[in-house]
């Protein structure tokens, strides 16, 4: 209204004509709504009289303009405020099913088909009606996840619990575990073991128990079983076979045993994704809308593979056929595809990408598969290895029957005629037929919104002090946190070992330890018969390093070092071994001593003189000395003789 | 002898058998038995057990994670000629208990309650060790296994 009347008085020369008939308009619209004054000079201009051509022209124009201009405003306005509520309302869904699913719970609650009028009802709560038709069924072996209907709670259905699989659960537990991997249950484990009859509850959106994920990459590929995509056995360094899974079902009780189970145990929750935290309530919500309250709550929430922004924007048919290599469901799958397709490309070139890489390529051997990898650093673990290794390291990988594309930017990738055409910076085309993407892992920090918790702006993850404390009561392990190292400086650490150790810290700190991270966990990385290494503390190349490696004799093949480290492929350093003795009984002096042959070794990572990491290259069973170097944090004078404690001409 | 390479910031050294003959020089500092931020083995500086302790596997933890805790207490604490003479009821609980978990704990049944208590004594030392392992350490896939017990937790 008010910006009709400017315009009019900026106008009022060249309607002086239709004057009259305007300021009536005006008055009368000036109690409608602000869209309206917008229209009102249209409408006017409809029936207003014929005044001088050129002039009313002008005016029709400049009314015309602002017109369509407020018009266009109020339309983005009202665009922006309807955007921004239905943002609220994907973050919030769970709250808005709430109301259309409550006048209908205590129906529900007696037989299924009630539910299933209740999913037509409700249509988008399918999902979750879905798993609690199956309840009345009897109870499978691994019952966490099918937690049979409990009718005779009746004070639990009648609460906040919506969908019948949340009857059945606890309303609270006094120790709950966000996330169900190896952080995860190391607390577990650490927590049952101190706390006498600890109830312990993991939470996890997985289908599957708690799992170890390095076979995965490694092991599970070597196996000789073929149907170890449903065993998911692998044989370890000492022979001896096992699941992958770090419990059998038995191990666990389930979900509604918890709270009346005499001497506690561990439950877990499978296919339930943490929506929400309240940490001042000390509860966190559900993505069916239950409601569990903790004492002590841990975040192990792990993180999610990053995808290339080229491959994100390239399309569902480009989509279709890449990998994010993270779960079991995708190594089944990986397996599956690899199986049927001639050319694989490995985008990535860390510990993932190069162990897959390595995997796949010795299938080539059988299968014809062509196997890709490609990387922007110079060579393979770029980032860990010092050059010259990372140049050694590339060597061998390349042996395994991969094609190394170093120094590798992907600029886009398109499909066509069914193949991936990967196009390069520097022009390279390369043509695939599945991509496997191991760029990196986005840390999960979805509860830090809603439970107001620090993330780290350098790594990542969740910011926890020494303790992996975030906030009383509140703990952060694995993957996802941000922790302080008191020897190291705050870091973030995506290793396996350090999920355990963390888990396992974070749990005795739940139960009241008190204790910092001072153990400092380690990791190792195969890449074939020939490269085996452990590593503990910061490994990173861009840091000065000095290599003491030993004279390669024919005798320090380390093919016979791997049946004895256990990081090696059996089935190959058992017949490798052979050799290799045979060998060294005829040649006793050193014989083969190529310069840069790097068979065994120990590499130091230094930061102001101190070292801060080593490699142990090919050397095993030394891990417990080199640990006890970076604790001591000193500044050493000679390396050569640090290298010394670590027995590298020993077998 | 040594040959010292150099590429850029990474310095390389090649050694043989002999110039690693001597021993080093590099001084380490001394370990503090009482720090309370190290990991400890089965047995704490306090003469308790420790429960957490990765050579235990999940023995503690598990479903007869109670009757596995008091058998093996009464054992360690047991002052009798015969050790762990007087804990007999305990221990035939804890292999109640077992049974009930064939999968859990596989079944040589007689054996493991005698076994895991004198050998859970002998590696008290050993776990000091084997905790800092490479990966037998914190591996709660290898710290079953470094045990010899056959019981797979």
């Amino acid at each position: 209204m008010l910006k009709c009347r400017n315009v009019w008085r900026k106008l009022a020369p060249f309607a002086r004509a239709s004057s009259t008939l305007c300021r009536q308009n005006v008055k009368r619209t000036g109690l409608h709504n602000a869209r309206v004054p917008g229209h009102v000079p249209t409408a006017h201009m409809a029936t207003g009289p014929t005044g001088s051509g050129g002039e009313n022209r002008l005016y029709v124009l400049v009314i015309g303009a602002v017109a369509i201009g407020g018009g266009i405003y109020a339309y983005r306005t009202i665009q922006e405020g309807k955007q921004r509520y239905e943002e609220r309302i994907a973050t919030n869904t769970s709250l808005h099913h709430q109301s259309a699913k409550q006048t209908t719970t205590s129906v529900q609650i007696e037989t299924p088909a009630t539910e299933a009028i209740e999913t037509e009802v409700v249509p988008e709560s399918e999902p979750q009606a879905a798993p609690s038709t199956e309840e009345p069924s009897p109870p499978v072996p691994d019952a966490e996840t099918a937690a049979p209907s409990e009718t005779t709670e009746p004070l639990q259905a009648a609460g906040l619990d919506t969908a019948p699989p949340s009857l059945a659960l606890p309303p609270h537990a006094p120790y709950l575990l966000i996330g169900g991997g190896t952080a995860s249950f190391a607390a577990a484990r650490s927590i049952r073991a101190r706390d006498p009859g600890a109830r312990v509850l993991i939470v996890t959106d997985e289908p599957d128990l708690p799992y170890m994920r390095p076979p995965l990459s490694k092991e599970l590929w070597f196996s000789d079983d073929p149907a170890v995509t449903d065993s998911l056995r692998f044989k370890q360094w000492n022979g001896k076979e096992r699941s992958i899974y770090f419990q059998p079902p038995s191990f666990y009780i389930t979900a509604e045993e918890l709270s009346n189970a005499e001497n506690g145990g561990v439950a877990v929750l499978t296919s339930k994704k943490v929506v929400h935290m309240d940490v001042r309530g000390n509860k966190v919500k559900l993505d069916d809308d239950t409601e569990i309250s903790y004492d002590k709550c841990l975040i192990a929430t792990g993180g999610v593979p990053r995808n290339l922004q080229v491959i994100d924007r390239a399309g569902e048919e480009v989509q279709k056929k890449t990998t994010l290599f993270r779960k079991i469901d995708d190594f089944r799958s990986l397996d599956k595809v690899s199986r049927n397709i001639k050319s694989i490309t490995v985008i990535g070139g860390g510990f993932l990408g190069s162990e897959l890489a390595c995997a796949l390529g010795r299938r080539s051997h059988h299968s014809g598969l062509e196997v890709i990898q490609m990387f922007p650093e110079k060579g393979n673990m770029g980032k860990v290895l010092p050059e010259y290794l990372s140049n050694w390291t590339t060597d061998k990988v390349k042996t395994e029957g991969v094609k190394v594309i170093s120094e590798a930017l992907v600029k886009s990738v398109t499909c066509k005629d069914d193949q991936l055409e990967i196009k390069l910076k520097d022009g390279r085309l390369v043509k695939t037929d599945h991509i496997v993407a191991a760029v990196g892992l986005e840390p999960n920090v979805d509860l830090a919104k809603s439970a107001g918790l620090e993330v780290d702006s350098d790594f990542g993850g969740y910011r926890v002090n020494a303790e992996l404390q975030a906030r009383s009561n509140i703990w952060v392990a694995g993957d996802a946190a941000c922790f302080y190292d008191i020897r190291l400086g705050r870091r973030r650490v995506e290793h396996h070992d350090h999920a355990v150790v963390s888990g396992r810290l974070a749990g005795e700190n739940m139960t009241g330890a008190n204790k910092p991270y001072w153990h400092q966990s380690m990791f190792w990385s195969d890449l074939g018969p020939d490269v085996g290494y452990e590593a503990i503390g910061i490994v990173d190349s861009s840091l000065p390093t000095v290599g003491v490696f030993a004279k390669a004799t024919a005798k320090d093949t380390p093919k016979a070092a791997t049946e004895m480290s256990g990081t090696g492929i059996r089935s190959e350093s058992e017949t490798e071994d052979v050799a290799s003795s045979a060998v060294a009984a005829s040649t006793p002096a050193p014989a083969v001593t190529h310069k840069d042959d790097y068979g065994k070794g120990v590499i130091f990572y230094l930061r102001d003189k101190v070292v801060v990491g080593i490699i142990l290259w090919n050397v095993f069973n030394q891990m417990p000395i080199a640990r006890k170097i970076i604790k001591d944090g000193e500044e050493h004078a000679d390396l050569n003789e640090v290298a010394k404690l670590f027995n590298i001409h020993e077998d | 002898m040594t040959t010292v390479g150099e590429e850029g910031k990474d310095k390389i050294f090649f050694v043989t058998k002999e110039d690693h003959a001597t021993p080093s020089n590099a001084e380490l500092v001394e370990e503090d038995p009482d720090d309370p931020y190290e990991e400890r083995g089965l047995i704490l500086p306090s003469g308790e057990i420790n429960w957490n302790c990765p050579c235990l596997g999940g023995m503690a933890s598990g479903p007869c994670g109670t009757e596995f805790k008091e058998a093996f207490s009464c054992f360690h604490y047991s002052k009798e000629e015969l050790k762990g003479s007087e804990c007999l009821d305990q221990f035939r609980a804890m292999q109640e208990c077992m049974q009930r978990y064939p999968e859990l704990y596989p079944q040589e049944e007689d054996k493991v309650p005698e076994e895991n208590a004198s050998k859970a004594e002998q590696t008290s030392e050993e776990a000091s060790e084997s905790d800092a392992d490479s990966k037998s350490t914190s591996d709660p896939v290898q710290e079953s296994n470094s045990t010899e017990s056959s019981v797979e937790s």
